[in-house]
């Protein structure tokens, strides 16, 4: 009974958002309506069960965990937010997640971001025993990759051997990126669309198994 | 106190953050243990800033009785009577996705099948937008169109009708010159992130102040 219905509902919110195709309507708009409360008393619910119970109320009521108090303290001055006279002390706990975030963030970036991706950049063009296409593929992703490089250094006109010729290889390299990633979105919706469509014809109408 | 001291805190806990990465120490493991226990809870408070925004406004389009005040209370009933839910049903919170209840019934049965809707119809748009721009007018335009479709067709079953050579050219674009620009835009992001993190921790870019008593 309890999927039944859920599947009567599910179907109609996926018709309701679907109308919009045809033009926006009442019912696609309370849909999107609901899914914005939805989602946040959802958030809300799902961060007090696995952020705020185990990490600050039950050692809080514990007893034995009074420093918890200082990020408790610095998280209610969010909420100063909202009284003119003292707005400017939310900016405390915005600067502690702002502060600590970038300074944790900063070695981690430069690892993952640019050491990674360089090292990964500096594969040997050739090995014994390896196909044509795969050499031909070393050498495209390196000068690939140095030449899309030049075409965003825009510190130097784009113009002669090294930057003219590089970034007009460079441009070519991105948009035959920008196709792909174009196309991999696509079939990415696609497949979505496909899901849907199953659910409206097999789970609910049972048209197909 | 109302800029100073912000900034202050920036780059102190910037600075040690940073440099607490380099040291294996037991004191600066200690530091890194208690930030991430810190860190959730004062970024969970921040979202009594969303909601009671979000409550604000929508109160207010209520009170007015603004255009389409209505659905104001679609959004206010659900932000509330999530958590009511979860609290008189705290099992449901617990029992994941196995124990069925009236809040997983929400989420599962209207915010899922929406969201998942909502995606899937940007299919029709991205073939709308696809038709618009992939119009061959130039050779970057082209070389745009025939990497999209030698992808998208490669990835079927159908792109085997071709001959082996689409699925296999589709992989090779995908793993060599898609991978290349990928880097390269992915190195640009990863200094313009590094640029920014020294900006705000040396407090040149100070944009996250906002004006809150200026």
């Amino acid at each position: 009974m309890y999927e039944t219905i859920g599947i009567w509902v599910g179907a109609f919110f996926t018709l309701a958002i679907y109308s919009f195709l045809y033009k926006e309507n009442p019912i696609y708009r309370l849909a999107e309506h609901l899914v914005v409360g939805i989602s946040l008393g959802y958030t809300m619910a799902i961060t007090y069960d696995i952020t705020l119970k185990p990490r600050l109320i039950e050692p809080l009521l514990s007893g034995n965990h009074w420093i918890l108090l200082v990020p408790a303290v610095l998280g209610i001055l969010y909420i100063t937010r909202f009284i003119p006279g003292i707005a400017w002390l939310s900016r405390y706990p915005i600067a502690f997640l702002m502060g600590t975030a970038m300074g944790v963030s900063f070695p981690l970036t430069l690892k993952t971001d640019v050491l990674r991706q360089l090292e990964a950049a500096m594969q040997p063009f050739y090995m014994s025993g390896m196909p044509w296409h795969e050499i031909f593929g070393n050498i495209v992703m390196i000068f690939g990759t140095l030449a899309a490089l030049i075409y965003f250094f825009f510190s130097k006109p784009h113009k002669g051997l090294f930057f003219g010729t590089g970034s007009k290889i460079g441009i070519w390299v991105i948009m035959l990126g920008f196709g792909a990633t174009f196309g991999f979105t696509v079939m990415g919706r696609i497949s979505l669309l496909i899901g849907r469509i199953q659910y409206l014809l097999g789970d609910w109408l049972h048209l197909i198994e | 106190m109302k800029r100073t001291v912000p900034l202050m805190i920036v780059m102190v806990g910037g600075i040690l953050m940073m440099v607490q990465y380099f040291i294996p120490h037991q004191y600066s493991q200690a530091v890194f243990t208690n930030y991430t226990q810190w860190a959730p809870i004062v970024g969970a408070f921040a979202l009594i800033l969303g909601v009671g925004s979000l409550t604000r406004v929508h109160s207010h389009k209520i009170r007015r009785k603004t255009k389409n005040w209505q659905y104001s209370w679609a959004v206010l009933i659900p932000l509330y009577g999530m958590p009511f839910l979860a609290i008189i049903w705290p099992q449901s919170l617990a029992g994941g996705m196995d124990s069925p209840s009236i809040f997983h019934f929400f989420f599962m049965h209207i915010q899922v099948p929406i969201q998942s809707t909502m995606f899937s119809l940007l299919a029709f748009y991205i073939a709308s937008a696809a038709f618009r721009a992939f119009r061959a007018k130039s050779a970057l335009a082209t070389i745009l169109l025939l990497a999209a479709v030698i992808v998208m067709i490669g990835q079927v079953p159908i792109g085997e009708i071709f001959g082996r050579w689409l699925p296999e050219t589709g992989l090779w674009i995908l793993r060599y010159p898609n991978l290349a620009a990928k880097r390269a835009i992915m190195l640009g992001v990863g200094f313009g992130i590094l640029a920014t993190n020294l900006k705000i921790i040396f407090g040149v870019e100070r944009n996250w102040l906002g004006g809150a008593g200026k």
